[in-house]
């Protein structure tokens, strides 16, 4: 932070001050026009549907009537509690086993190490879209179609966040964890309870990242829910719009329900969120 | 591995006690490894075989699947709707991360150097990252849409320009899902690219400076190849991206999935269609492993060019 303010400054100093207005109103514009889909969302979900083709961004009379229709019969609810629950299990689940796995490849020494490593590595290069027809075929064997589990077990733990907790487990001083070793402690206490809390922004980067990529997730639910009521949020928007057709006032407010937690989030964790995307963007 | 952690939480304590602190310690890692290894073989490992086995089969969920060696390929190779599918999914690439990375390095360079409102106008450009593509697909339908309900022809027509089809549109549809593709990662590029930047050291800007170039020279001769690595990144990340664009295109073209014509269809909306609307795992499987080669391709490429520079 430092360096980047002695950076503005010197930049300060040497622009031409016409030129930096300029740069910074194109900049303010472009930005506006980037929230502007965001806007007519907003404004339109805010309409009665005898009022959407007034384009005007202002409704002239708003109302949460459509909210009130949209939600009224719990199916958004209920995606959004099903997003929430597997979202929220996936990241734990990789928060746990990822740091697990980057710790035990970056701090123990036994042969195969090596070769576990590159291997969980080149799980990397294999997209999810090759995996989908086989996962398909074991969950229908096994019973996880239309399932919680069914959603989730693909994305339990991955090699992008194991590399990037190897890395930063990489970091810690191997004498804290001696000392710990010394005083009786078991190897997975010390991981727990000395390791874990010095890598903090690594988890918490960690941890957005897969939150983010799981409340987005579209391909793999799209494929293994057929019930209505397992649907995570982005499947339940994409079916809902499909069915309301040219309602659009109601396609806007079903947009808007699976837009607005996540930008109240952001709202209240801005400065983490865009720290621990610079760094598991740098890192990873 | 897993009976390994069955001594050490159950066996008789005088055995655990005799092994030695190194012993002790790799029998802790393969305990902690063990869970994993079974994931990673069971759901990544095992799968990825079985879909280059299924790609040999003619699979369709009803009857067992045979081998029936490279017909799969062939059918594919044969068909003009699959070298249709490729040509939009290299077009969706080939556009699409050229025209994102240029875009967001310029405003990465110009952000970066903003100093009032610096938080408010990066949280503009960065929100639509934190969008679903599946809600977002639907509001960006909504503004293509003809004059009493689109916004954009709205817009278009009150400076009198005539109306655009968007959508509807053979020659247009595939730009108008690339634009909301693009829009979408923009915050994330832009915010990578920040912190490029912000990670070249302040001397080299303070040793160019006293040398006396100029602000055009800096960024091509210091920042632009300072910031190779980053943008590397940026052009894998992005153009895997791109090559595995589906959300927008599903939900942009519902009512005749990568329509009009096939005009918008992607090699995965292909791959999600031949698999689960017309059953036939083992073409669909076959047409996954053309996928999977092309992004072998591209991240080797990427290794390729990292390891030239150094």
């Amino acid at each position: 932070m430092t360096m980047a303010s002695t950076k503005e400054l010197a930049a300060n100093s040497r622009d031409i001050r016409p030129g930096r207005i300029i740069a910074w109103t194109l900049l303010l514009i472009g930005g506006l026009i980037m929230i502007t889909p965001l806007l007519f969302m907003f404004s339109t979900s805010l309409k009665t549907s005898g009022q959407v083709y007034d384009l005007r961004l202002i409704p002239a009379a708003p109302t949460l009537d459509n909210y009130i229709k949209v939600l009224g019969d719990g199916r958004f609810m209920q995606w959004f509690l099903n997003s929430t629950f597997i979202a929220v299990t996936v990241t734990l689940s990789n928060v746990f086993f990822d740091s697990l796995v980057g710790y035990t490849l970056a701090k123990f020494e036994f042969r195969g190490r090596y070769f576990i490593f590159l291997a969980i590595l080149s799980t990397l290069m294999i997209p999810t879209e090759m995996l989908v027809i086989p996962w398909y075929l074991m969950s229908s064997q096994l019973g996880w179609l239309n399932s919680y589990w069914g959603i989730m077990f693909p994305g339990m733990m991955t090699a992008f966040g194991t590399f990037l907790m190897k890395q930063f487990f990489e970091g810690v001083p191997n004498d804290f964890l001696e000392a710990a070793r010394v005083d009786g402690l078991n190897e997975f206490t010390i991981w727990w309870k000395i390791a874990m809390p010095m890598v903090v922004p690594a988890i918490s980067a960690l941890a957005i990242f897969t939150f983010l990529g799981n409340w987005t997730a579209f391909f793999w639910p799209l494929i293994v829910t057929t019930s209505k009521e397992l649907y995570t949020l982005p499947v339940g928007i994409s079916s809902f719009s499909a069915e309301a057709s040219i309602q659009w006032e109601l396609i806007m407010t079903g947009a808007a329900i699976g837009t607005i937690p996540t930008l109240l989030v952001f709202l209240a964790l801005q400065r983490y969120i865009v720290r621990g995307v610079m760094l598991a963007g740098l890192k990873g | 591995m897993a009976s390994a952690n069955a001594i050490s939480q159950q066996g008789p304590v005088r055995f655990w006690d005799r092994l030695s602190i190194g012993t002790k310690r790799v029998i802790w890692a393969w305990a902690f490894l063990a869970l994993p290894i079974i994931f990673y073989a069971g759901i990544r490992f095992y799968p990825t075989f079985q879909a280059f086995w299924l790609s040999l089969t003619n699979w369709d969920l009803l009857r067992p699947a045979q081998f029936i060696g490279f017909a799969n390929y062939q059918k594919m190779f044969a068909d003009p709707i699959f070298w249709k599918v490729f040509n939009n999914t290299f077009l969706y690439l080939i556009i699409g991360t050229p025209l994102s990375l240029v875009i967001s390095f310029v405003i990465a360079y110009y952000l970066d150097r903003v100093k009032l409102m610096h938080g408010f106008i990066r949280a503009l450009y960065f929100l639509p990252y934190l969008t679903t593509a599946a809600a977002m697909g639907w509001v960006w339908r909504w503004f293509y849409q003809p004059v009493p309900i689109g916004v954009i022809n709205g817009f278009l027509s009150t400076f009198g320009i005539p109306q655009q089809p968007f959508l509807r549109s053979v020659d247009q549809a595939l730009f108008s899902i690339l634009i909301p593709a693009i829009w979408a990662g923009l915050g994330f590029q832009i915010i990578i690219f920040m912190a490029g930047l912000r990670a070249i050291p302040n001397t080299f800007y303070e040793a160019a400076r006293i040398d006396g170039l100029g602000n055009w020279a800096i960024l091509r001769k210091i920042t632009i190849p300072l910031l190779k690595p980053t943008t590397v990144f940026l052009v894998v990340f992005s153009s895997i991206g791109f090559l595995r664009i589906f959300d927008q295109v599903y939900n942009m073209t519902s009512n005749d999935p990568g329509g009009p014509l096939n005009s918008t269809k992607p090699l995965v909306l292909m791959i999600y269609q031949t698999a689960f609307s017309s059953y036939q795992m083992g073409y669909a499987a076959a047409q996954t492993v053309v996928l999977f080669t092309i992004l072998l391709i591209v991240s080797l490429l990427q290794l390729y060019v990292l390891r030239e520079k150094k």
